[in-house]
């Protein structure tokens, strides 16, 4: 409701914006798909050309491929399973009649505010190194030979990091969600006989449900591109056992220079988050009738 | 919060909760007490909780060896200005989509939230050749540019709820009292709307000053970000422990006193909206 | 000055017509009422006036000047709104200024304007206070206090009372007749409240369907109600309506009878019709009887309110001849 002048420079105002967007969407991604139907590699000038499927039957045909994949739904899954359910958790936790609520949540949110290479390097030093990280310390105290989480567990290392990192997330998403449940609605079903448990399974849980949904699937769009924690930890390895398919696309297209074979990767990479992307598309679009 | 419950009760669930929060928070307690402790200290064992000896040099010395400032700069600036220019942009944006929707209005703002789900390794190969042949590669403006980008869709997702909040009856009564666009924006809109542009700004400062993916791949000692320069210090272990806290320390704790500020409008803005 | 004229305006959002032709000539100084049931298209017919809307097609001429595409900007026509859009970030004085600060006029000249509106409404002890600060009446007179300082061509009023409670918005109605008389500037004022309507215009349109049923003085509808719809919608209680054979006997489709139209007794009297009450309202002043009058169905009377009545007593309703209103077929009154 407004009039057509309004609605003119409404278009106007909008402009800048959708332009800019509309260029860093499509550009970059055309370019991408170009690349990745081409010879074309920085250290070898020699090679240029179509390339027809060569490039994607390379890196999805290489074992390195099938591994990061793996790597990357492990990773995702992992990080997954412990933020939603610690955060249910802790989030029910914070919700109880406490003592410092406040102060509680500002320790809890905390480290969602660390960048991730500082994140990931007081885990690696500070926590997880088998000579002075405290786990190492504690392996010794208990008599046990210390771990070298890193070479022995990288891809689980990196899970904890990255889940230590989204824990908050998820637990102030879904304890913002938990506060808005009406005392009322609680107390209603408290004279209605329900005991804790029920209520939890027939008032909260449903309650919660949307809340859950939209942690997932924002959460599995940052973790499908985890990278900062594993360029700073192990560097993919040892071998190919801690690269996700971001880091792939990384070490294939700028590390070894394939300009080719990496938007290859890109292009999968693309592919696999716009999965995703539907569904958080619904979830979030569902929410927008105004 | 009127649910009567035994002390007994709270004083359990007080106990278990201090103890999970300490525990979620106890490496960035341990990263704040071992940027004080001397190296040799800090890979002491069996480890000492508190530093014996109290000292600054650390601090010091990371800002020698490796120029922390000049980092703490380059994060300043890409952070403050791709916010302030995506506001710049955003604003009129939010504006439009908020007080003169279309049918395509939805549309657009999906299409717009979906650019942020375009995985970063998708465009990373021609962002990095289109910087290399322009020349922005290790630039501070052209990591603000990308900064930019890649957070203006949450830039205009947060202001299009708040500005959705103010009823449109006031900037009706501006038009007739005799307010063009300009002074419509200027005088009541924003004005109304500071709470909500201000925490947009809060949020958007962290998500820029956090960024590692684009910072490391397209920066390096020039236009380095403090996540580049921290990311460096990742191949020598050993024996700079406490540096490296000290420098960990410096570089989260601006934006972690942000955070504690922002932690409600984090909510809305991460969930685009979708939870309040 | 401030002469407003409608040529032919017609509005429709979409596939959907709010205002299908609607011409009206309303005189400079007039106080004029768009009453009706709420989505009859008087708010947006405001809103046409005022700019906000742009009209599909027709003109709107301000003073004789085509205004049919200025913004509202450009029309110099106040408004004052049902949520009373008051500035919340600004003082109640910078409230009143607004319109004068966008006007460019020097500073001086807007400290005098403020302070004399603010003293003719009452608010100089408010002037720093916030919006939120006041009560919902000393809204209403900022709201109007912002709209008299610009010294409009006309003032536009969208439901302004409906957020008030009963006592204040007849205390309000008081002081927006006054303001009329005192400033004799145009002004335009919607309510779906045919009281407000009633007591406070010189001249009332009745729209429905986003079409003008009346247009007329508040008496001439009262008494010479173009067709069934305004009949019915003016006169509180509402008109009694009657079909068939009784209507009949009038030559008419079908006959209304005010409820303060009626001689009512006890006992049979010719040409009555009889009926049990069914409720009886005591008012004090009046008493309105609910009253089942056989196969006419529910009818309403006014009565003195000194007489008793209670459910289940048989009276006998004389309408006054006179003063019975005849339809045809199509409503229209005969």
């Amino acid at each position: 409701m407004a009039t057509q002048q309004t609605n003119t420079l409404a278009r106007v105002m909008m402009a800048p914006a959708v332009i800019v967007l509309l260029i860093w969407m499509i550009v970059p991604l055309v370019m991408t798909i170009w690349f990745s139907f081409q010879n074309y590699s920085l250290i070898n000038p020699m090679m240029t050309g179509f390339a027809g499927w060569a490039n994607y039957i390379y890196v999805i045909g290489d074992p390195s491929f099938t591994q990061a994949l793996v790597n990357t739904l492990l990773l995702v899954g992992g990080v997954l399973i412990i933020t939603v359910i610690g955060g249910t958790f802790i989030a029910l936790l914070l919700d109880q009649p406490i003592w410092g609520q406040g102060i509680l949540r500002i320790l809890v949110i905390s480290p969602f505010f660390v960048m991730p290479p500082v994140a990931a390097l007081i885990w690696k030093n500070g926590f997880l190194h088998p000579g002075y990280g405290m786990f190492g310390h504690l392996f010794k105290m208990l008599g046990l030979q210390p771990v070298d989480w890193f070479a022995q567990y990288p891809l689980f290392s990196i899970i904890v990091i990255v889940a230590w990192q989204w824990l908050p997330f998820a637990t102030l998403i879904l304890l913002t969600a938990l506060q808005s449940l009406s005392e009322e609605q609680r107390e209603a079903a408290e004279m209605d006989g329900a005991n804790a448990i029920n209520r939890f399974w027939y008032i909260i849980m449903p309650h919660m449900a949307r809340a859950i949904t939209i942690v997932i699937l924002i959460q599995t769009i940052f973790l499908l591109g985890i990278f900062a924690e594993i360029r700073v930890t192990t560097g993919g390895g040892p071998g190919y056992a801690s690269t996700n398919i971001a880091f792939l696309v990384f070490r294939t297209g700028i590390l070894s220079n394939d300009i080719g074979a990496g938007s290859a990767g890109g292009v999968v990479a693309v592919i696999i988050a716009n999965i995703v992307a539907f569904f958080l598309m619904r979830a979030v679009g569902k929410n927008l009738d105004a | 919060m009127a649910r009567k419950v035994s002390t007994q009760t709270r004083i359990g669930f007080t106990i278990g909760a201090w103890v999970v929060a300490l525990l979620l928070f106890s490496p960035i307690l341990w990263t704040a007490l071992t940027a004080f402790k001397t190296e040799a200290e800090a890979i002491a064992s069996p480890p000492t909780f508190w530093p014996q000896t109290f000292t600054l040099e650390n601090f010091s010395a990371v800002q020698e060896r490796s120029d922390y400032v000049k980092h703490a700069i380059n994060s300043i600036i890409v952070a403050l200005g791709s916010t302030l220019l995506g506001l710049a942009i955003g604003i009129p944006a939010a504006w439009a989509m908020a007080f003169a929707p279309t049918k395509r209005t939805k549309d657009v703002l999906m299409w717009m939230l979906s650019t942020k789900m375009m995985p970063a390794v998708g465009v990373l190969i021609p962002i990095y050749l289109i910087f290399r042949d322009l020349r922005l590669l290790d630039t501070v403006h052209g990591l603000t540019i990308i900064m930019t980008l890649i957070n203006l869709p949450i830039i205009i997702w947060m202001l299009y709820t708040y500005f959705k909040e103010i009823p449109v009856d006031i900037l009706e009564a501006a038009r007739m009292d005799g307010a063009e666009l300009w002074n419509e924006i200027v005088h009541v809109l924003v004005p109304m709307a500071i709470p909500g542009i201000a925490s947009t700004l809060l949020l958007n400062v962290i998500l820029a000053w956090n960024e590692a993916f684009w910072s490391i791949t397209l920066t390096s000692g020039r236009a380095g970000t403090l996540t580049a320069f921290i990311s460096s210090f990742s191949s020598p272990q050993g024996l700079f422990l406490a540096k490296l806290s000290a420098a960990s320390l410096l570089a989260i704790a601006p934006i972690l006193l942000m955070g504690w500020f922002s932690q409600k409008q984090l909510v809305r803005g991460l969930t685009f909206g979708a939870v309040k | 000055m401030g002469s407003i004229s409608l040529e032919h305006v017609n509005k429709s959002f979409g596939d959907v017509q709010v205002i299908p032709d609607i011409s009206l000539d309303i005189k400079d100084g007039e106080f004029v009422v768009f009453v009706g049931p709420s989505g009859c298209g008087k708010s947006t017919l405001l809103r046409l006036i005022a700019g906000l809307e742009d009209t599909s097609s027709g003109t709107i001429l301000l003073d004789g000047v085509d205004m049919t595409d200025a913004p509202p900007a450009r029309r110099g026509l106040a408004m004052v709104f049902q949520s009373y859009a008051l500035y919340p970030h600004m003082s109640v004085r910078d409230n009143i200024a607004f319109p004068l600060k966008m006007a460019k006029l020097p500073k001086e000249v807007i400290d005098q304007k403020v302070d004399y509106a603010a003293r003719t409404l009452n608010l100089s002890s408010y002037l720093d206070r916030r919006p939120r600060a006041l009560s919902g009446g000393q809204r209403q007179r900022v709201a109007i206090g912002r709209a008299i300082v610009r010294e409009p061509k006309a003032f536009l009023f969208d439901e302004p009372l409906s957020n008030l409670d009963a006592a204040l918005r007849v205390n309000m109605r008081l002081e927006i007749t006054e303001l009329h008389q005192q400033l004799k500037t145009t002004m335009i004022y919607v309510t779906h409240d045919q009281v407000e309507a009633m007591t406070m215009a010189d001249r009332i349109v009745v729209l429905n369907a986003g079409n003008v049923e009346q247009f007329g003085s508040p008496l001439d509808l009262y008494k010479k109600p173009a067709n069934r719809f305004v009949a019915g919608f003016i006169g509180s209680p509402r008109m009694n309506f009657v079909d068939g054979a009784e209507a009949a006997k009038y030559d008419a489709h079908s006959i209304g009878v005010r409820p303060e139209h009626f001689v009512l007794t006890r006992i049979p009297a010719p040409g009555s019709w009889e009926g049990v009450v069914s409720v009886a309202e005591q008012l004090g002043s009046d008493t309105f009887l609910h009253v089942q009058v056989g196969e006419f169905g529910l009818m309403t009377i006014r009565t003195d309110g000194e007489e008793t009545f209670s459910h289940g007593d048989d009276v006998y309703l004389t309408p006054d001849a006179t003063r019975i209103y005849r339809f045809d077929a199509d409503g229209k009154a005969l």
